[in-house]
Formats: C-alpha cells, sequence, structure tokens
C-alpha cells in the first residue's frame, strides 16, 4: 500500500501544466469515457505515473479491487483526474465503486 | 425476469398525459386494495386531487444536487419545484431514494437538507452511490438518517413502522464489488431476516432502495447482485412494494405479490436500458426537461377499493 501514492488534482492545474506532470516522471493515462476506462489493460514500466482523467458527464471512482484496496479515489468529476505512482511490479486491478461494472487493470513491470 | 417495462413503451396512455404535463414533477398516488398497492393517478391530475383518506407519502429521488450541466444547471430549482408538488400533496411523509447529492460534498448536502427540511415534511433517507463516496458513507448517515433505528452503525439501512405499515429503508450502494452490481451483502441481509421474523403476512411491507432491486439492466449495472435473497425473505409477505431510484425514469413490474417501482429524478433523465452507449444524463430539448422529472407520491389507503386506479401495476 505505501508503494503507492494516489493524490486527485484540480482540472485547472493540469489545464496549466500540460499533459506529461512532472518532470523526469515517466506517467500514461486512462481515459474515462461511456462508463469505461481505456485503454482497460495498461502495461506500463516500474515508476510510471498512471493519471485517469473522467470525459463522462458523470463522476467515477478508480478504487483498487485488492482487500485492502491499494489506493481509491474520491469521486472524480468531469474533466477532472486522479493519479497513482506504481512503483511496485505486478498485476493492479481496479473498478470504479459506483459503477462496479466499470473495470480495468494496470500491469506494471 | 418478468415483464419489465419501460415508461415510454408500452404504457402509451401515461405517456400521453406526461407530454401535456408543464411542470416538474410528475406524481402517482396509491392505495392498497386487496392487499396490493396501486397507482390511483398523477399528481396535478383532477383524481389526484381528490382527498384520499389514509396514510399519504411522497417519494422523491435522484436529486444530484452539485450536478450543473446539460441538460440541467439548477438542479436545486427542480428540487424544489419537486417538492413544491409534494407540499401541495400535503403527504404525512416523504421518502428519498438516494443520490441526493452528486459528490457527497458538504455543501451539496446543506442544499438538499435545506431544501427539503424547508418543506417541513417527515423525511427518510436511503444512499444512493453518489452518496456514499466519502468515508464509508458516515457523512450521509450522520446527516440524513438521525435517529433511525439503524440495523448496523454506519449501515444506512433501517426500518420502522407506520399507520400499520412497515418501511424498510436498504442500502445496496455501499461495499460494491469489482464487477458487481448494487449489493445489499450478508450483514443487511441477517438483518433484514431477523427485522422481519415474527412479523404477520398481512403486514403491508414497503421497501425502499436506491437501485433497483432486481435486475433491470445487467450491462449498465442496474440492479443488485444478492436483491434476489431480499425479496425471498419477503416472499410471505401479501403485500409488498419496492421503490427505488437510480435509473432516473420510471419502470415497474409485478411478481407475485411483490409491486416494484422506480421513480424519476428531479434532476435529470437517463435513457432507457441499451438505447445509449452508456447511461449517463440524457440530453433533452430545452423546455422538455421538467416533463422527464418527477415525483411519485404515495397514498397507502386500507381497504378503499372505490378509488380509481390509473396506472396498475403490471400483472395485478
Amino acid at each position: 500500500m505505501s508503494a503507492l501514492i494516489a493524490r486527485r488534482r484540480a482540472a485547472l492545474l493540469l489545464a496549466v501544466l500540460p499533459v506529461a506532470p512532472l518532470a523526469a516522471e515517466p506517467a500514461a493515462n486512462v481515459t474515462i469515457d461511456n462508463f469505461t476506462f481505456t485503454p482497460a489493460l495498461l502495461t506500463v514500466p516500474r515508476g510510471t505515473r498512471v493519471i485517469w482523467t473522467n470525459r463522462d458527464d458523470m463522476p467515477h471512482t478508480v478504487v483498487s479491487d485488492a482487500t485492502p484496496p491499494a489506493f481509491r479515489s474520491h469521486g472524480i468529476d468531469t474533466d477532472e483526474t486522479f493519479d497513482v505512482m506504481f512503483d511496485r511490479p505486478g498485476r493492479w486491478g481496479y473498478f470504479c465503486a459506483m459503477h462496479a461494472h466499470m473495470r480495468g487493470a494496470v500491469i506494471v513491470q | 425476469m418478468n415483464d419489465a417495462r419501460n415508461d415510454g413503451g408500452a404504457n402509451s396512455g401515461r405517456r400521453k398525459l406526461l407530454g401535456c404535463m408543464a411542470w416538474v414533477g410528475t406524481g402517482l398516488l396509491w392505495t392498497v386494495s386487496g392487499g396490493v398497492p396501486r397507482t390511483l393517478g398523477l399528481l396535478g391530475t383532477a383524481r389526484a386531487a381528490q382527498p384520499m383518506p389514509g396514510l399519504t407519502f411522497a417519494q422523491i429521488s435522484d436529486s444530484h444536487i452539485g450536478f450543473s450541466r446539460d441538460p440541467n444547471t439548477d438542479t436545486p430549482a427542480t428540487l424544489k419545484a419537486a417538492l413544491d408538488l409534494v407540499v401541495a400533496q400535503r403527504p404525512a411523509m416523504l421518502l428519498h431514494t438516494g443520490d441526493v447529492s452528486h459528490l457527497s460534498r458538504p455543501e451539496q448536502f446543506d442544499i438538499a437538507a435545506q431544501l427539503i427540511g424547508a418543506t417541513g415534511i417527515e423525511t427518510h433517507y436511503v444512499p444512493g452511490e453518489h452518496d456514499w463516496l466519502e468515508d464509508n458513507g458516515r457523512p450521509f448517515v450522520a446527516r440524513f438518517q438521525k435517529g433511525a433505528q439503524q440495523g448496523a452503525p454506519d449501515g444506512g439501512f433501517y426500518s420502522f413502522d407506520r399507520d400499520g405499515l412497515h418501511f424498510i429503508g436498504l442500502n445496496n450502494v455501499a461495499d460494491l464489488k469489482a464487477g458487481g452490481l448494487g449489493a445489499l451483502g450478508a450483514r443487511q441481509l441477517d438483518w433484514l431476516k431477523s427485522d422481519l421474523a415474527g412479523r404477520s403476512a398481512s403486514t403491508p411491507i414497503v421497501v425502499f432502495a436506491h437501485i433497483p432491486l432486481w435486475v433491470v439492466y445487467r450491462d449498465w449495472g442496474w440492479g443488485t447482485e444478492d436483491g434476489a435473497q431480499a425479496l425471498a425473505l419477503l416472499r410471505r409477505f401479501g403485500s409488498v412494494t419496492v421503490l427505488n431510484g437510480h435509473i432516473h425514469q420510471i419502470m415497474q413490474k409485478v411478481e407475485g405479490n411483490v409491486a416494484f417501482h422506480t421513480a424519476r429524478s428531479t434532476a435529470f433523465p437517463q435513457p432507457a436500458p441499451g438505447t445509449a452507449a452508456s447511461p449517463g444524463p440524457m440530453k433533452v430539448e430545452p423546455g422538455r426537461l421538467r416533463d422527464m422529472l418527477g415525483v411519485a407520491s404515495v397514498t397507502l389507503t386500507r381497504g378503499q377499493s372505490r378509488l380509481a386506479v390509473v396506472d396498475t401495476p403490471l400483472g395485478a
């Protein structure tokens, strides 16, 4: 759990800091459209920050399906983002706790 | 599944009637006749305006205070309009079937609490998934279920008796499992079993919960994974009415002695199952929005069969 650092950032901030957020840090994006995570399966190298952006006009969440959850967002409203730094290898499944049929996974190599 | 039916489908009489309504909040009036609650009429119609003896209560749902996009940039105003309709009917109480807020934020809860509180009507709430986003729902329970006889601490489910009726408020939005539907969970089902134990089968039961207890449409998560277990516990009762929200449109069906109904939202409509890429808010022409929002106002009048039935539960 401590190996993952999650945080939420206002959309406004992202507009100022274009896509790749922090200097030397690799980043990867997942978008939420039509109640679907895209890509649903994302493979990234260790140390990547994964950023979810909600393009739906309904809020969603990103919640690890591990027990206990390794990460959990607040409600992510339209055009807001949530991000997690993945620095442990493995398969990290997640879902939207509001719409539990929405699922995805990050594979960290 | 039995004959789930969308309001926009075969029920053309109601559709026609709704088309004539110029203001927010259609409503359904109810009576218990022969043990089965029946809808009596839409609020605002002449028939519905007739005074009726017995317990009257209203249902509102899915206020989504905090949502302010197309097709509704003023959800407090449409909630207020719905409440004005409710007040005009002077119900004994009000049920809110969840998604009071859009994002569980304190200021959203504040606005809803102020508007609903201003009616002075005793109100009972169950949470929607939008109300359960923070701290395991504790802020919602603390604010909207004060004084409820909780089935479990912070559980968000409870029951109470009123005028010979037994009301059960369930929580099927907490602790959802990846890939699943709405869920009640073993703890709540155990409580429900003990809550019902020893009650006479002739006690009319009203269950209210956010997500439909039956599976309306699995692909959109419109259903409750373990709803059938709850319904099995209710099967021995002669009259069970299940009131839900979540899908922002009217659907109803009857299975044995159980009548299921979903209410409209007071904020925005959602598409009929499978008719859009996703269940997001339905965009509607300006001026049409309020035709698609609503209030279900319920009058349970025991032993009164003389009241005309405008909308009868399917198969009853």
